[in-house]
């Protein structure tokens, strides 16, 4: 077998990744009705969506075995205390399948804002979350502006900026 | 050579058709496939070592190792 | 005195390397230091090894890890039949590894630095992994450059003079998929092509053919093995893992070697992993191996010279090997202790049976036909079994 033809080979590989690597949904504006639902916390109670009406809601999708929804919460709990004076609120909706795991992670590391569970995952089906984690923000009048897929490293400061424009509307 | 010279083009042909396909277990229902248990090797150090033992014993050698799975988070 | 071949070097490096993008192309693996100790026991050879391993984030997007391993050998093996007395020797290897995300692209570039008395070998790595579709599949393609300096012991072990003999290159070629296929099952494909040139022999090992017993009242001459001096090689893998309900993992893998030296080789692996509770883990694993003799190998030639390139180096004989192995992990601090979140004592037993289809233990039945030996080519086909142990704590900080 010639080394040459594997170099081919190798470099129509490359090509091949980078093109098939672009295609692909990226953080951005969105639009639609935000689907109505209705989840319970851990403590028992129940939580909806229509509750927080009126107000700017990012719903983030977390679940305790992906890395980068850990190291964003302690973010979204600065977040959701600086601007919930303004008309704000943070709903983390978790998808694990098991309660125990989300108990025992919250006890370790307590947040502020509400999680609800979503343990048959009708609610991350609803949003077509189609990446850990997911966050969706909905304006005042309950229309989804924007979906952050993903989470590195700065991306807080896009939320911020996206909530403060929604808050001023 | 012109063999695999169809073979990459084509190969490639097939990843950008399929861009469109949507992904089939949602990354909600990773959580399995998260577990450490399902990593391929747990263990750098012993399974590089077992690898060591067979290659210096045996007449074969490669293809050993790959990468992929995991919560797939970003 | 040499005691891994050519490739092994390189291949150490890889196998270490490739099993650090364990987690996939999305996010780097969590910071750890590791202490290992290993034990190798079989065919005449007691083989000790000792590992230190330090991995580290520098940001989200950049990690370094960094390996210093060293194999300490001592015994009399098979096929060192000219030197009566026992052997010792060290070999020490550094490697340097660094990884870099960007998106869901990870990058490995790494190096490695392996001495011995009578070898020295320094591999370069590069390697580039993809997710795409969803992350449901990853893309890996990886290469591989060895140079390698070969010697010879002259000497003895404590007094010892090294005469190097020549040089060897090796470049390799993978390509790997590792595809999601269902939420409980995952499955992977990978194909490497390696090619090597220069001195690909051990020098310590030899050929034998027949004479006449008025010059060798053994029946049989030693001579000098004469190698091509390129190799190429293809091996393909193919395995999947399932996720069983009740959590447990099962994993099955096959692999397919063929080779310019006529080897053709198959590998098959089973393995169980079994948690219980948050604090132990059990695994077992069973392997098979089979492999037939390269096109220029032969226990017993007819006569000096008979064919232009001759081997009788055990690796290339016709063999099987079992292997049944059993791991238990504990997390002993599950919730961490000083800096480390995490932490886990492993144990690992493995005992393989090796066994060959057309090398002859020479050595163990060295009493000439005259004196009530074997007649040479009727000697009983070399076994042997094998014993390692492995201990390693993992820290996870």
């Amino acid at each position: 077998m010639k080394i040459s033809t594997f170099g081919w080979f190798g470099r129509g590989a490359i090509a091949a990744i980078v093109i098939a690597s672009t295609a692909f949904a990226a953080s951005g504006d969105a639009s639609g009705p935000a689907p109505a639902f209705t989840l319970t916390a851990l403590s028992g109670q129940q939580g909806a969506l229509s509750q927080y009406k009126g107000q700017v809601v990012m719903v983030n999708f977390w679940a305790t075995w992906c890395g980068p929804c850990q190291q964003e919460m302690p973010l979204l709990d600065q977040m959701y205390k600086k601007y919930k004076p303004a008309g704000f609120t943070l709903i983390g909706v978790n998808v694990d399948k098991e309660a125990p795991a989300v108990k025992e992670l919250l006890a370790r590391k307590p947040v502020s804002f509400p999680v609800l569970l979503d343990p048959a995952n009708q609610v991350s089906k609803a949003y077509h979350v189609d990446e850990m984690p997911s966050s969706v923000i909905i304006d005042r009048k309950g229309e989804i502006r924007y979906i952050h897929r993903g989470y590195r490293p700065g991306d807080e400061n896009e939320y911020q900026d996206r909530i403060r424009q929604l808050i001023r509307e | 050579m012109r063999k695999s010279a169809m073979l990459a083009v084509a190969g490639a042909g097939l990843l950008l058709g399929a861009c469109s396909i949507q992904p089939w277990v949602k990354p909600y229902e990773r959580d399995r496939l998260a577990d450490p248990i399902m990593a391929w090797d747990r263990d750098a150090i012993s399974a590089g070592y077992l690898d060591h033992i067979y290659e210096s014993r045996e007449g074969s050698r490669g293809a050993t190792g790959t990468a992929g799975g995991g919560c797939g988070c970003n | 005195m040499r005691i891994s071949p050519r490739h092994l070097c390189r291949l150490a490096a890889v196998a270490t390397l490739s099993m650090m993008c364990v987690a996939g192309a999305a996010v780097l693996p969590d910071d750890r230091a590791d202490l290992f100790w290993s034990t190798y026991r079989g065919g005449g050879m007691d083989i000790t090894g000792e590992s230190v391993l330090v991995r580290k984030k520098f940001s989200e997007n950049f990690a370094m890890e960094a390996n210093y391993f060293v194999d300490k050998v001592s015994g009399a093996s098979i096929d060192v039949l000219s030197q009566a007395s026992v052997i010792k020797d060290e070999r020490k290897q550094k490697t340097l590894s660094l990884d870099y995300i960007h998106d869901k692209t990870q990058y490995n570039l790494s190096y490695t630095d392996s001495t011995e008395r009578d070898y020295i070998s320094n591999t370069t790595h590069f390697s580039l992994s993809q997710d795409m579709f969803g992350d449901l599949t990853t893309v890996t393609l990886g290469f591989t450059d060895s140079r390698n300096k070969v010697g010879e012991n002259n000497g003895g072990t404590n007094t010892p003079k090294i005469e190097w003999l020549g040089h060897a290159t090796s470049r390799s070629y993978e390509g790997g998929l590792s595809q999601i296929l269902t939420k409980n099952l995952i499955a992977g494909a990978t194909v490497e092509i390696i090619t090597d040139q220069g001195l690909l022999s051990n020098p310590y090992r030899s050929i034998r053919y027949r004479v006449d017993p008025s010059i060798n009242p053994l029946g049989y001459a030693l001579g000098s093995q004469v190698y091509p001096n390129t190799h190429t090689s293809t091996a393909g893998e193919v395995r999947a893992k399932y996720y069983l309900p009740y959590r447990a993992a099962a994993s099955v893998s096959y692999r397919y070697f063929s080779d310019t030296w006529g080897i053709r080789a198959n590998t098959i692996e089973l393995g169980y992993t079994q948690p219980v509770s948050n604090k132990w883990i059990f695994e077992g694993r069973l392997r098979h191996y089979n492999q037939n003799s390269a096109t220029f190998y032969s226990d017993l030639f007819p006569f000096a010279n008979s064919q232009n390139f001759e081997a009788r180096d055990q690796n290339l004989a016709a063999s099987t090997n079992n292997t049944i192995d059993g791991k238990v992990t504990w997390a002993f601090a599950p919730s961490g202790f000083l800096i480390f979140k995490r932490a886990t004592a492993s144990f690992d037993v493995t005992r393989i049976q090796f066994k060959y289809g057309d090398f002859r233990n020479i050595k163990d039945f060295n009493v000439t036909p005259a004196g009530g030996g074997y007649q040479p080519g009727t000697e009983p086909l070399y076994a042997f079994d094998a014993m390692v142990y492995q201990v390693y704590i993992s820290m996870f900080f």
